[in-house]
This record gives structure tokens, sequence and C-alpha cells, in this order.
């Protein structure tokens, strides 16, 4: 059996960054187990810019972003394994991996970092009604075929959900000559970045209808066109207002949904809004020495963000492996008032150290406030000219505060119009 | 081309009809218009092999049914597929109901239905504790089991083919023209002659049928919609949960899968086009409606795909299985609706005990083989099976499919197969590769492009399920 200090699975940013972090606290052996043939994640195909604004201060295309991490690990001594993919991790922390050229391996394991991502809501999750021909995908996998296999999807798209892959890809399908003739999303507002929204629609005179949807699809061979619908405050699609689009493609940007079937394999619990492990504020789940980091934990709109996150989990992962975690005494975060979750789900007060609390927002807010209360006693409230579901905010809890706190304590986090 | 045998149509029953006439010294081909088999009926089904209670007395419905229930299991053995017995219920809602499960069990005693019992709803809940708060009593068949529709055609087809049939897809029947003892069969591949023609065509068999001038079949096309759930749902019945049967069929069913999953469906509408597999809003909404009355706690949030079969009715809700009245040599096996599935290794038999008889008798083929290897399937290995098949042959060492873990190997044997796979559906029903949670969102591409590579042509030549149903265009830019 192999023996690992740290072993991270999965070698997008969120791996990348929680090695690297591991590494320079000191830990010795550390491999990362990618099922991919390289390191990079998702961000391989993600050839537009728009990556690195907050932590490079620059602005970079996907490869690129990826492309400084995989030389920083390339200069460590941090083995990593491609084309490898996690069977499973079991309770005592080993993992069992396979791959062309070594075979099955176990893998023993101090600690672990789960960094494998999401995955996009396919269409059967949906229940659009109406044939099942070719030309109905996600937009990440049209993004697949169109930026690393060189081939295009579609000539005319229609595009279901306002979700930032499906922005990227109208603008990127419309550059390839493609018609994107309508974005349609669900809801009254999108679940994109604005700057997307702007950039990659408005400026292509591509037109975002709200609250409608596709209510069927049409075509026996290929997709021939699809009928949209638009829907009442209860999502429902309102009769008569059907309206049949020809269309060859119909590309889902419709969610993301952590992918954390290995981490259910080792009885880590989930929470039941972000869909990923409940963490502290190290992002170790409620499993010992195993943490959780990047979209496998939260999906996140920045990648920039998951760097952050996965830094916080590789510092981490290295006091577990040194034994230098702290004796806790755990307070519970708790979104209300139109916060749909918070990560971490608790936090040490005893940490000594300053935390920062991410969350999203069910609903678009102006010139709200974001307010932080424990024990009745407001400890910050921040005015905010704008919130909305698309853009992940935060707020940050100083090392006096968490440690006026005590055990089983409630940090409340709200808005307040 | 020249057979002793043409069988048209590639679903269950002409899969297992070709397979079975291998026995014989015979040369058979197995035409299909689609690009791969199981591309009807059959990929669209409740995958029951029910006990035998529904069908009256006396029809063939009753006659074939019992007997293949009997077949199955050695069927599914000697070919490698998954078969389990895992019993059925039947649920009351009413007192009314009570009575027509009082009906059913008399029915099934009289076909021969061994075991069957009424059970009060204490009884029923110790059985299935999810079951739905309104169900009073149950009709339990402990001889009912659960099979895969479309691996057990595809093996039997790979089995016929391993023992000399041809296999011929793309292959559409337009026009059959009587020629001395036998006929001349006009096809989109070319001529083709046989002594003798099957014509197991499905919701088509009518229109097979009357290109011998033979206008008896009448097919009513009875459209089903179902949804498939997560493997999260798949342990919620381990029972086939039905309600009481109507006039349009045996209703809404809930049952495990035998690869885990739960299915649910279908409804019945009766439709013009039988190539119509269009799933509606109203249909979908039905499914849900009835099956939660079923089971309680059934989560709909985890479908993972819906889908609508047609299956081919008749007037007189029987099957139709012998010599066509207007040529002796023509075989009609038409409105092969429920039990279809549960029949079809009976009919298999039957349809060549009446080729026998109508023939004078065949020579037995004595090189027949009845096994079908067993595919390799990583994800039911233990560790140290894998690690074994991965230091044989790496190939198997690369997870292509990671919902249902499924390896490049696995993806080869079937493209390389016999009545290997020629598009990306077919790699899926016969890998399980794109089948799980996310639909082929990330291993669709690799699939795409193994099979480009094994078949020598372009990715975007690669179809979703042949004809037209091409994934991608031209290069870009």
């Amino acid at each position: 059996m192999l023996q690992y200090d740290l072993v991270v699975v999965g070698g997008g940013p969120a791996g990348m960054a929680a090695a690297l972090q591991a590494k320079e606290e000191g830990v010795a052996k550390i491999v990362i187990l990618e099922r991919a043939e390289s390191l990079g994640g998702i961000l391989e195909q993600c050839i537009h810019t728009g990556f690195g604004l907050h932590y490079f201060g620059e602005e970079l295309s996907g490869p690129e972003y990826a492309g400084r991490f995989i030389r920083e690990v390339q200069q460590t001594d941090i083995d990593v394994m491609c084309d490898t993919m996690v069977l499973d991790i079991s309770d005592a922390n080993v993992v069992t991996a396979v791959n062309k050229t070594q075979g099955l391996m176990q893998i023993r394991a101090t600690a672990v970092v789960l960094a494998m991502g999401c995955r996009e809501r396919p269409r059967g999750a949906l229940s659009i009604a109406g044939t099942r021909p070719s030309g109905i995908m996600t937009a990440g996998t049209a993004q697949k075929y169109v930026n690393i296999d060189g081939y295009m999807p579609g000539k005319k798209v229609v595009i279901l959900g306002s979700g930032d892959i499906g922005l990227i890809m109208a603008r990127r399908m419309t550059l390839e000559g493609a018609e994107v003739k309508v974005v349609c999303e669900l809801m009254p507002y999108s679940s994109g970045l604005q700057r997307n929204i702007v950039q990659c629609l408005e400026d292509f005179n591509i037109p975002l209808r709200l609250s409608c949807t596709v209510v069927e699809t049409h075509g026996k061979e290929r997709l021939e066109g699809v009928t949209i619908a638009d829907v009442d405050e209860r999502l429902q699609p309102i009769p008569g207002t059907e309206q049949y689009i020809p269309c060859d493609t119909l590309m889902l940007s419709v969610g993301l949904i952590p992918e954390n079937e290995l981490s259910k394999g080792v009885g880590v619990p989930l929470d039941n809004v972000t869909k990923g492990p409940v963490v502290d504020e190290y992002r170790e789940t409620l499993h010992p020495g195993i943490f959780a980091c990047g979209n496998v934990l939260q999906v996140h709109d920045l990648v920039d963000y998951v760097t952050e996150e996965s830094k916080i989990a590789g510092k981490g992962a290295a006091n577990y492996i040194f034994g230098k975690k702290k004796g806790g005494a755990y307070a519970a975060t708790k979104g209300v008032n139109g916060v749909r979750y918070i990560v971490p789900q608790r936090v040490n007060v005893r940490g000594g150290e300053k935390v920062k609390l991410y969350f999203r927002v069910g609903q678009v807010y102006r010139n709200a406030k974001v307010t932080v209360t424990c024990n009745g006693q407001t400890l910050l409230s921040r005015k905010r000219p704008k919130l909305a579901p698309g853009e992940m905010e935060n707020v940050t809890l100083t090392e006096e505060q968490l440690a006026a706190m005590n055990e089983g304590d409630e940090i409340v986090v709200g808005i307040e119009e | 081309m020249k057979f002793d045998v043409a069988v048209i149509g590639a679903g269950v029953c002409g899969a297992l009809i070709t397979r079975e006439l291998t026995k014989y010294d015979l040369r058979v081909a197995l035409l299909e218009r689609a690009n791969d088999c199981a591309m009807g009926t059959t990929k669209a089904n409740s995958a029951i092999v029910h006990a035998g209670f529904d069908a009256l007395p006396g029809t063939l419905k009753a006659r074939y049914n019992m007997r293949g229930v009997e077949l199955m299991p050695a069927v599914c053995a000697d070919l490698h597929v998954p078969y389990k017995n895992n019993g059925a219920l039947v649920l009351a809602f009413s007192e009314e109901e009570i009575s027509s499960l009082g009906a059913l069990l008399a029915r099934g005693e009289q076909n021969g239905v061994p075991g069957l019992e009424i059970l009060n709803r204490d009884e029923l809940v110790a059985k299935e504790p999810h079951i739905g708060e309104t169900a009073v009593a149950a009709l339990y068949a402990p001889t009912s089991a659960i099979v895969c529709p479309y691996e057990l055609t595809i093996a039997a087809v790979e089995n016929a083919v391993a023992n000399g049939a041809e296999f011929l897809r793309n292959c559409e029947v337009t026009a059959i023209a009587p020629d001395g003892d036998g006929f001349t069969l006009t096809t989109s591949r070319g001529l083709i002659e046989a002594a003798y023609v099957v014509n197991a065509a499905g919701v088509h068999a009518g229109e097979v049928a009357a290109m011998i001038g033979d206008d008896s079949i009448t097919v009513i096309n009875r459209r089903g919609e179902y949804y498939l759930l997560d493997k999260s749902q798949g342990a919620l019945v381990s029972h086939t949960v039905f309600q009481c049967p109507t006039v349009m069929g045996k209703g809404v069913l809930v049952s495990p899968t035998v690869d885990g999953n739960l299915i649910v469906g279908p409804t019945a509408d009766d439709i013009p086009d039988g190539d119509d597999v269009a799933t509606t809003a109203e249909g979908l909404a039905t499914v849900v409606s009835k099956a939660t009355k079923s089971v309680a706690g059934l989560n709909m949030r985890e479908a993972i795909t819906s889908f609508a079969g047609n299956r081919a009715h008749l007037a007189s809700d029987d099957f139709i299985i012998g010599p066509s009245a207007v040529n002796h040599h023509f075989i009609n096996v038409a409105g092969i609706e429920s039990p279809g599935l549960s029949a079809s290794p009976a009919i298999a038999e039957g349809v060549a005990a009446i080729l026998q008889r109508v023939g004078g008798g065949f020579a037995e083929n004595a090189a027949f083989d009845p096994v079908r290897p067993e595919p390799v399937r990583f994800r039911n290995m233990s560790t140290e099976e894998r690690a074994a098949l991965v230091a044989k042959d790496p190939a198997y060492g690369r997870i292509v499919c990671r919902c249902e873990t499924v390896t490049e190997g696995e993806i080869l044997d079937a493209i390389r197969g016999p009545a290997g796979a020629r598009d990306v559906d077919g790699v899926k029903r016969r890998t399980r590769a794109g089948m799980g949670r996310c639909q082929g969102g990330f291993c669709g591409s690799k699939v795409v492009e193994l099979l480009a590579r094994e078949l020598g042509v372009e990715m975007n030549e690669i179809t979703k399920f042949g004809g037209g149903s091409n994934i991608m265009f031209d290069r870009t830019k």
C-alpha cells in the first residue's frame, strides 16, 4: 500500500491550490489524483478571459490561470497522477484509485482533500416534455466540443438557463458563426454574473428572456425546434404564451451540482442547500482528516474564490497532519432573511483567527444591508448597493468577535431591506 | 443475399427468435431498420417478467406468458443477463379494488401462477415499508421478476451472431414479393431472398404483413411514458408495485430495475404514429401523481430521465403468433405488448416449432452454443478482481463514465463485440456509460472519440442513435 501525508482528489484549481498551500506549510508527501489527462480541471476548456482579476489582479484565460498553478506544482515535489480515477475512500482514509499504468492502487492518507468539482444538471432532471433527439446538451459539454475537440455542436442554438457557462457559450457559439436565438431563464433574474450578461449577451444582441422556459422539444433524429413559454410566479408555464423556435441545438445551463459521490461513500455529512460537505473554517468535514474545497464544497462563480478557499483547506490539512489542529468550541453559522447558505457551516471560536463567511442570497436586493448577529447582538451591518444570487458574498468576523462566543452559539447572517 | 429465414425486427422477440433458429442448420438473417437492436418497444417498457395473473385464461398471452416465466431464468443465465426474481404486489386502494384482487388471484390460479396470496395492509407494509398510506391490501405474486429488456436483446443478438446468424442493421424492408416457395424482400440494403419470413416488426407489424397482402393486423400504437430515477431511490421498494389493472393495461407501476434504479410508469395513450415517442407534460404529470399514490416518499427531484415507448396493441387484446393466412411461409408475431417481454423466450420457442412444422423439420446445428460470454462489468467487481483485470489489460484501468464506473475496456468491448455498438446510445445500452446521473455530460465526448477511433471515422460522423442524429457538425473555424 502506498503512503502519503496528503492525498488531494482532483487536480483542478481547487486541488492544486490546496496541495501547494499544504506544501508551503511543510507537508512532505503529497499526491494529486486527477481523472483527466492533465491538471487544470474545467479551466482547460474555459478559453475566455475574466479569470484572476481578484487573485492575480490581471485578466487571464482559464488555461492561463490554471497554467500558473500547474507550473508551480511542477516546481515542487508534489506527485501528480493523471488519468487516474478515485473509486473509493475508506473510513480509515485509504484511497482506492485506478489508472492504466499503475493499475489499481490503495493509498493510505493521513489527510485527504476532496476537490472533485461539480457537474452540470442534465435535461433529465428538468422533465422537459417532447422528443429525445441529438442536439440537446449541457453548455459545458458543448464548450468541450467547441474548445477542446474543435467541432461545432450546433448552428441554430437556444440556451435554457442563464448560468455563467450558458452566457459564455452564447458568445462563443456566436463567434464561431452559430446563431444564438435566445437565452431563456426560468427565474425573474439571471443566475450569472452581471459582467457576463453585458459582455456575452448584450454586446452581441442576444435576447435574454426572464421568467421563461422550454416546455417541449421537437424533432426525431436531430433537434428541429423547441417550444418556449413564459412562467408565472410559481414557475409554471402560462398557457397561451407558447412560442415555437426552430433550432438544431438546445444548450442547458440550469445549475451545477457538487460531485460528492466519493464524499457520500465515506459518510461525510452534506449540507442540504450547498449539496457539499458541512465544514469548519478550515474546510474540514465532519469526518476527521477529510477536507473539501472548490466546487465540490459549494458552487463558485469566480475561480479566484476557489483558490482562496482551497488555500485555507490546504493549510487546515497541514495543521491536521502536524497535529496542530486546535481544540475547539464550535459555533454554527445560519443564514436567515434571504441568505440561502453560509460556508463554513461551523466555526471554531477558539481558533484565534479572523474568519471569512461566504454566502449567497436567494433573490436580487438593492441597497440592502447584510447583518451578522450572535446571541441577539449585532456584530456587523454592511450596506450593499446590490446583492444577487449569481454573485457570492462574504463578511469577515474578527478574532475578538469570535473569542467572545461560546460552544453552540449561532452566528446569524441575514439581509435587511 | 440469400437466407433460409429472414426475421424482420430486432426487438426482444426478433432477437430471441433468431437465436432460437440458430439451433438449427439454417441461414438466418435478422433485419433491423435502425442502427441497432432493441430500438423500438423493447428499449422503453417496464422491464418486468410478469407472473401471469393478468392475461385471460385460454389466450395466447396467458399461454406464452406462463411458458416464458418458466424459460426466462435459464435464458438469462445462458446469456449472462441480470435477472432478479423480486416478486410483485398489486395494490388495492378501496373495497372495490380488493374484490378486483380476488378476481386477479382466481385468474392467476387458473393460469397456473404459483404462490399468489392476498395481503392485508399490515402484511403489505411488512413487505414494503414505504407503500402508500391509502393502500389497504395487495395481491402478492412471488414469481414476478425483473430483467433488462435491451440487455437481453443485445445478448440474444450477439449469441445469434456467434452462432452464425447475420445481423443486418439499417435494413428497412419496403416490399416483399412471393418468389417460388419463398420471398424476395426489397430493403434499404438491397434485395434479400428468404424461404421463410418472420414478421416481428413491433408497431409496424401490420404494415409488414400488408406487404404480402395480409391485412389481418391493425396495430394500435399505445404510448407509455416513464420516469427513471437515480439509484438513490432504487431501494425505496424491493418488489414491483402495480395498481389494479384497467382496460388500458396494467397501469402505472413502481419498480426497482436490475441496475438499481427505480422505474415509474407507464401511461397509456393511443396515438396515430407508432414512431412518435415524445413525452408530454400531461403524461409525465400522470405518472408522478399515480406513482406517489403507490409509494410514499418518492423523490421525483431524483429523476434522471424521462422517456416514452409505444406498444403494439391489437383490438383482440391478444398476441398473433402463427403463419399468415395469405402465405404459410410468412409467420406473424404481432400485437406483442405486455406481457411480451415475459413471453419472449416462449415466443421464440413457439415460432421455431411453427417453422419446423411448416418447413417439415430442420436438421440441428451441432455447433450451437447457448452461452454468451459474460461481459466485463468493472462496477460489479471486488477490489482484487479489479486489480487483476487492470493488470491483464490496462484499458480497464481508465474510467470513462464516472457516474456508472465504466472503463474504456468495456466500451471497446461493446464496440468490437459481435453486433457491436455503432452509436453513442448503443454504447450506453451495452455498458451503461452515460446512463448515470450526469447523463453523459462528461463521458459523452469521450465515447464519441472512442467510437470514431474504433470505426475509423471522424467524430462528427458519430450519431446518437443512427440516421441523422449526428452529435456534432463541421469543424470550428
